[in-house]
């Protein structure tokens, strides 16, 4: 007897009418889609952080202001304040300024410590008091800002850095279209590999499609069939590509975690390399299936359909 | 029922040959009509157009020219959608059987069933008693390539009655059997035509013409003449239903 099938069902599951198992090949269509999942994949990682390093940079790009006093502990024009004080006295009441923050000596000897080695301190070096000044408008002229700091403390430097932080930002914004663009381009390829793969399965099944036809099949049966197996296969597809691109992203992540501002390694690489992986990435990869089996599904139909207009 | 007015075919028209130069014209004027139920023979020399005329019929091409009303439907002019749920009102059992190589028996003679959505439990009953009844109950999962030409060829009419077609179109269906399956046969065709069934058997078998006589389209060079087939106009048996659905009209 021929194998069990449920009454009342309307088709049996992997009723294979058309012979699509050995005309769609589930090696070569997974495996070229894989391949396509697997750049997929790393273009999102590629958006994603690019987008993120953008983030950053644009938000320091519009805090970046430092300010440093020389002789920091030295009397100021103004009687009974250091020039420490004096300045930051100053920067706190100047409108447009967020935030100015004197870093402790610890922050300093941090800063310095790649120069200077571990015991800046004990070098005796004249160092001068460091101020991260945050600005609420990234545009605001600092010659007047700059003017009164030198009347306050005299050879105080107020140094810009959000011109670079633009500049980086421009950068990684166009490191993100080109991600895009490439995203885009892999989606298309995909969809092309898929209709050369149904348009080569419509030949090798030409016979069985006229049969099946010519018992009344509609055009949208024929095409279902082939959009299942499409499917299907470009989803299994994009799972193995995605898997397999998944350790490769976690590291890139790791690795560009430092630029995109990260809190301090915990000491165990997989947590940090899973905690490096921006939050949207996590929601875009279990889409690289999906979009694959939509892409099959679309791609099938519509060179199925546009095959069968030749039948009568 | 079917109705030919003035029709001509040529290929290269629609089609698998669409874009190509029109060939030349194979069938020529064709103009007849069935009522339903009638039975006939369709004969002529091999080339004279007997397989063009039942592709019409099959709706496999579409007229060049005239007009073609099968079941009720101007194929003619009909949109192309409108031709699957036709097609599955038309039985045909071909000369080559076209079957169907990777599906067992019963998928095959379960295919129309399942292209036109009918429920599972009903295919299941409905394909075992045809089988049983084509004497094909024991080769349900067999494929065709291990079945012998004479049960290919009952697989294929099995599949061509399954859905109990109001049109039954057979190219030389005895071709692969003997005499007693091919009496067996006929005597299938008989009973479907006396339910109804409008049937046309396109053969080269005079003696299973002179045994069942009826009515005959006749075609030589692409041109059509009706009448009665040759053999015993007398006996017991009549055949299948020769006085009703005769209603030539022209050539």
């Amino acid at each position: 007897m021929s194998p069990l099938r449920p009454a009342g069902s309307l088709r049996p599951a992997g009723f294979d009418e058309l012979g699509l198992r050995r005309a769609l090949s589930d090696r070569m269509l997974p495996l070229l889609v894989a391949a396509m999942a697997f750049l997929a994949a790393l273009a999102m990682a590629g958006w994603l952080g690019t987008a993120a390093l953008a983030r950053h940079w644009q938000e320091g790009a519009g805090a970046a202001l430092t300010v440093q006093v020389p002789q920091p502990g030295e009397a100021s024009s103004q009687p009974k304040e250091t020039r420490l004080a004096a300045v930051l006295a100053l920067l706190s009441g100047t409108p447009g300024v967020a935030s100015a923050h004197a870093l402790s000596q610890q922050e300093l000897g941090d800063l310095l410590k790649p120069w200077l080695g571990q015991g800046a301190a004990r070098l005796d070096v004249p160092i001068p008091a460091v101020v991260a000044v945050r600005l609420t408008d990234a545009a605001m002229d600092l010659a007047p800002l700059t003017n009164r700091l030198q009347a306050a403390a005299p050879g105080t430097l107020v140094e810009d850095h959000g011109i670079w932080m633009r500049r980086l930002a421009v950068l990684a914004r166009s490191l993100q279209a080109c991600a895009g663009l490439t995203l885009l381009l892999v989606a298309g390829v995909a969809a092309a590999v898929i209709a050369v793969a149904t348009r080569a399965g419509l030949s090798t099944r030409r016979e069985a499609i006229e049969i099946v036809h010519g018992l009344g099949a509609t055009d949208g049966y024929i095409a279902a069939r082939f959009a299942a197996r499409a499917t299907g296969l470009a989803a299994v597809g994009a799972c193995l590509g995605g898997v397999i691109a998944l350790p490769i992203v976690l590291t890139l992540a790791q690795m560009a975690a430092p630029f995109g501002g990260q809190g301090a390694p915990s000491g165990n690489p997989v947590q940090d390399a899973l905690g490096a992986v921006p939050a949207a990435l996590w929601f875009a990869l279990p889409c690289l299936p999906l979009t694959a089996a939509a892409i099959g599904f679309v791609t099938a139909q519509s060179v199925v359909r546009r095959w069968l207009r030749r039948l009568p | 029922m079917l109705k030919f007015d003035g029709v001509g075919l040529r290929y290269g028209h629609g089609g698998l040959h669409q874009g190509r130069a029109l060939g030349p014209e194979v069938l020529h004027d064709i103009s007849f009509r069935l009522e339903p139920g009638a039975f006939r023979w369709l004969l002529g020399p091999s080339g004279a157009g007997k397989t063009s005329l039942l592709r019409l019929m099959y709706l496999a091409v579409r007229p060049t020219r005239g007009h073609l009303t099968l079941l009720g439907t101007d194929v003619a002019t009909a949109p192309r959608r409108a031709l699957p749920v036709l097609r599955r009102r038309i039985g045909v059992v071909f000369q080559d059987f076209r079957l169907l190589p990777h599906l067992s028996a019963f998928d095959n003679v379960a295919l129309p069933l399942r292209i036109a959505g009918r429920p599972e439990g009903q295919i299941r009953a409905d394909v075992t008693e045809l089988m049983r009844w084509v004497g094909l109950f024991r080769h349900l999962d067999a494929r065709p390539a291990a079945m012998s030409g004479g049960e290919q060829q009952r697989v294929a009419i099995a599949r061509a009655v399954i859905t109990r077609p109001a049109l039954l179109l057979a190219d030389e269906p005895t071709g692969n059997l003997d005499d007693g399956q091919a009496e067996r046969l006929m005597q299938l065709f008989k009973e479907l035509n006396r339910i109804g069934t409008t049937v046309i058997v396109a053969t080269h078998n005079e003696s299973l013409v002179g045994r069942h006589p009826a009515p005959a389209l006749r075609i030589a060079d692409g041109y059509l003449s009706t009448g009665r087939s040759p053999g015993p106009s007398t006996g017991p048996s009549p055949g299948p239903s020769t006085g009703r659905g005769d209603a030539p009209e022209a050539s």
